[in-house]
């Protein structure tokens, strides 16, 4: 098992823990990362790997209209709107 | 009115409206007292929905009037707060959806509205659907009917506790890798997670999408039945929505569940049964039970049982990473305030918005995800899954349904497990497996161990639920396990 550099991993998933939770959570990581290394365990040469439980080919639907965009409803429930845009901090100077 | 039972059958109850022997109405407050009186104890419900349920009664009780009616018109119900609900608050057990109002209806709710059925309230839940235990809620953990300071399981812990205490005759809940069977069989209920595809996942809050599959908590099988028979069927709005039609569950509505024309081949897998600990003599008890009513019974291999663990915490993480990376501040969910810049808005809306156990799936996830390990990890656990479901197709040409333990064990007390992830995990170690395999399955409440409820799985092929609730007729004929309620809930 590698190194988990638990900085990088908060990096991508846009998290942070403070000292604590670092040194507890490196240590479950750890465990987890031990625990699903059973699965080497197992030769899987030439296994197709399984993305969806039950087979069948996404369908396709008639190209007509049925969703009209409701941009009102939709950013009712959003944190910060103005003129019917998203804020956020300025990104650039 | 007459006093209606809390613990009665759908059926039983819908006859009681119909008789005119109670109103719609007088039911919705019969169990909204019962909420009020006894739920301080056990926390199952994040919200309780009245204004809205006795409006609704109001409206069955009128189309009772007018003859109107379906199976569930003017029943009481409960969805567990992952289920979208228009106007009502769905918080997913999270401080990030804590002011969520939807603006839409899940398709469960959607249909069930539908039909009649009376929402009491939206149940309490491990965050994001991510525990074994209830005890991952932003809202508190909750307790278990057959003991408060036990856990009730998880995640759908809030909607088991519910049912169990009598507080609403049946709840619909989710099963990701064991998040029904496991409470229901800590409860004390019959609950089923139906073929992934069944139900339409539009309007439930996403977790792993591969695994995410809807389904419903009751005292006997026929009440699961008759829910699946309103909330299964194919959905446009779900990608994954099948096409197949059940031409018997949609006559659950409206009879019972009978018992199989021909007794069911039942396969016992050796792997489910090694090293066993708890609950060993009530499984044997439920094998002469089904023995006696014609079933044979033949031992299985499921070799790759002990991969389905391993495998599941991969790819639930990495779909769990991929779907919660929608949360960002911006659009909807908790924002954190004055944020710097859109990086520290992303950050610390992230970190004050999860709870450490969503926190640990993700980073799990984010690491199966990134470059270097994609292959290792990742690819791997979807080629276990595959050699997971071909031990079960190739079971499924030997027999006609699966019998398992659901859960390694009973009730546990709070606490007893949250320092310890692994040791979590391996609670789904019976579940997990069907959930990979995109399997239908049922736990059925058979027995007790030191006065918990014990329960039994049953497992069956893709889209055969037909053979798994008359399996599970056949054995509730026969046994009063599904009947037995736990004390200090009287009406």
């Amino acid at each position: 098992m590698a190194a988990i550099d638990i900085t990088h991993l908060c990096r991508l998933a846009q998290l942070a823990l403070d000292e604590n939770e670092t040194r507890a959570v490196e240590g479950d990581l750890e465990r987890i990362i031990r625990m699903v290394d059973q699965m080497q365990a197992i030769d899987t040469t030439g296994i197709e790997p399984l993305a969806h439980p039950v087979a069948g080919t996404q369908r396709l639907r008639p190209d007509e209209i049925t969703e009209t965009v409701d941009r009102e409803r939709f950013q009712s429930i959003a944190p910060a709107v103005e003129d019917g845009l998203y804020l956020v901090p300025r990104v650039v100077e | 009115m007459s006093t209606p039972d809390a613990f009665a059958p759908i059926a039983e109850l819908a006859r009681g409206l119909r008789a005119r022997a109670f109103s719609s109405r007088e039911l919705t407050r019969y169990f909204l007292d019962r909420i009020s009186r006894y739920d301080g104890a056990l926390n199952s419900f994040i919200s309780v929905t009245e204004a809205r349920a006795l409006a609704q009664a109001d409206a069955a009780d009128r189309r009772l009037q007018e003859g109107q009616v379906t199976a569930l018109t003017g029943i009481p119900i409960a969805h567990k707060d992952l289920f979208c609900t228009a106007g009502v608050a769905t918080t997913c057990g999270s401080r990030m959806l804590e002011r969520f109002v939807a603006p839409y209806d899940a398709t469960v709710v959607a249909r069930l509205d539908a039909a009649g059925a009376v929402t009491l309230g939206k149940t309490n839940m491990d965050e994001f659907a991510m525990g074994s235990s209830n005890e991952n809620s932003y809202f508190g953990a909750v307790g278990n009917p057959w003991n408060p300071a036990l856990v009730p399981g998880g995640s759908s812990g809030g909607s088991a506790a519910a049912v169990a205490a009598g507080l609403t005759p049946v709840a619909t809940g989710t099963d990701t890798g064991g998040s029904i069977r496991q409470p229901a069989a800590f409860c004390g209920l019959s609950g089923i997670k139906p073929t992934y595809g069944r139900i339409s996942r539009y309007g439930m809050v996403a977790f792993a999408s591969s695994l995410d599959q809807a389904g419903v908590f009751g005292h006997g099988v026929d009440d699961l039945a008759l829910m699946l028979a309103f909330m299964s069927g194919f959905d446009p709005r779900d990608s994954t929505s099948s096409e197949q039609p059940d031409a018997w569950l949609a006559g659950a509505a409206n009879s019972p569940v009978g018992v199989p024309e021909r007794a069911p081949v039942i396969g016992l897998p050796r792997e489910y049964f090694d090293g066993l600990r708890v609950g060993g003599a009530a499984l044997d008890a439920a094998r002469r039970s089904l023995e006696a009513a014609g079933c044979q019974f033949r031992e299985i291999r499921l070799p790759h049982s002990a991969m389905a663990i391993p495998a599941y915490y991969i790819i639930a993480g990495a779909e769990a990473s991929t779907n919660l990376s929608r949360y960002d501040g911006v659009r909807f969910g908790h924002r954190c305030e004055n944020p710097k810049n859109l990086e520290d808005l992303y950050r610390r809306s992230r970190t004050e918005g999860f709870g450490m156990e969503v926190k640990r799936r993700i980073l799990t996830g984010t690491y199966a995800l990134s470059v270097g390990y994609f292959d290792a990890y990742y690819v791997k656990a979807q080629q276990l899954r595959r050699l997971i479901q071909n031990d079960f197709l190739a079971a499924f040409a030997e027999v006609d349904v699966i019998l398992t333990p659901t859960a390694p064990g009973v009730a546990f007390p709070k606490g007893d497990l949250t320092d310890d992830p692994i040791a979590m995990y391996q609670q789904d170690i019976f579940t997990v497996p069907a959930s990979l395999a995109g399997l239908p399955a049922l736990s059925l409440p058979c027995g007790f161990h030191e006065g918990l409820p014990l329960g039994l799985q049953l497992i069956g092929p893709h889209f055969g639920e037909r053979a798994l609730l008359e399996t599970g007729a056949l054995y509730q004929r026969d046994t009063d396990w599904h009947r037995r309620h736990p004390e200090g809930f009287a009406a």
